[in-house]
């Protein structure tokens, strides 16, 4: 932007705007006349006829929706391969694999492995996730198949109880399709080839503060 | 997990409100936690999330404990207190009592 002088009055004239803003190069290059878009011929409508009554009631319109999703930023420490600790929920302390981030919602995919700490294949924000500095090599695991659909819960049909079954004890929990379960067998299977004692070690250890630890002081 | 044995967070201690000679601001609490002895090492707490939990008289979702969540709100003078924002503000009850400061939202 050209320094204004005062409100609405610019520092260099239209003449100085005109040069500074390299036009004419672009119109030398295009032989004396800037470039234009070729005018896009529309196809013809088939005539409309007009309604004969208008809608008694008015139709809702939808709105306009002009917001652009903008993809969530992967924080700098954390690349495919990273051994990340989980913070919170049900699985806090525990050390997972970041295998990639889901492009829908910016979720980091992780895993744990399943085999190794009882991690399965799941979503976590990586607000809740502390990077380490522990790299593991995924690049043989194969991760195309999931993304947020893969996650998304089958929608459940609830049932209207009747009164007998009101009083029947609730029937055992679903099992997991078997396919996830494969999913899960191949994903660990690429991963635990790569996996030292070591890290396997350090993969199914949790991770705890103690007495005396300061986490703004610990290298992760 | 009851009983948990693993720790997420760090104490902290509940110092009082922010206050002048005259006034306190009810809304903001200072709290001083555990090991950090710096403004520059508040610098790490900054944004995380903050739990108070106490417990109460009667049962609620079959629990005696509550909680009231605040967040790091930015630091206060040059020994590593900061300034916390609660949902509801404290009670006044709370002071010189313990809150957790938890380490998500994670920056590391």
């Amino acid at each position: 932007m050209v320094k204004e002088v005062a409100r609405g009055v610019t520092a260099q004239g239209r003449s100085k705007s005109y040069h500074r803003r390299g036009l004419w190069a672009i119109k030398k290059k295009n032989g004396g006349k800037f470039p234009t878009h070729p005018k896009q011929q529309k196809a013809e409508e088939p005539a409309k006829k007009a309604p004969r009554f208008y809608p008694a009631e008015d139709a809702p319109k939808a709105l306009r929706r002009r917001a652009i999703r903008k993809p969530t930023k992967l924080r700098a420490s954390i690349t495919p391969g990273t051994v990340l600790i989980l913070l919170a929920g049900r699985f806090k302390g525990k050390r997972v694999v970041f295998l990639k981030q889901l492009e829908e919602n910016g979720l980091l995919l992780v895993t744990g492995p399943f085999k190794v700490n009882g991690v399965p294949l799941r979503r976590v924000n990586q607000a809740y996730v502390i990077a380490t500095s522990t790299k593991v090599d995924v690049s043989n695991v194969d991760v195309s198949k999931f993304d947020d659909k893969y996650f998304k819960p089958t929608e459940k049909k609830q049932k209207k109880k009747g009164e007998q079954e009101f009083f029947e004890e609730p029937t055992e929990a679903k099992e997991l399709p078997a396919e996830y379960k494969e999913n899960q067998k191949a994903v660990d299977a690429a991963l635990t080839a790569k996996l030292t004692p070591e890290l396997t070690g350090y993969l199914s250890t949790r991770f705890s503060l103690r007495s005396g630890d300061r986490p703004h002081l610990l290298k992760f | 997990m009851g009983g948990e044995k693993i720790r997420l967070y760090v104490t902290g201690s509940i110092l009082g409100y922010q206050r002048g000679k005259r006034n306190q601001n009810n809304n903001v609490s200072l709290i001083k936690i555990d090991g950090v002895a710096s403004q520059e090492e508040v610098e790490f707490y900054l944004g995380k999330r903050i739990a108070y939990i106490y417990k109460a008289k009667t049962q609620k979702k079959n629990s005696f404990y509550r909680v009231i969540w605040g967040k790091v709100h930015r630091s206060h003078g040059n020994c590593g207190v900061v300034r916390a924002k609660f949902r509801k503000n404290l009670p006044s009850i709370s002071m010189g009592g313990k809150v957790r400061v938890m380490l998500y939202p994670s920056r590391v």
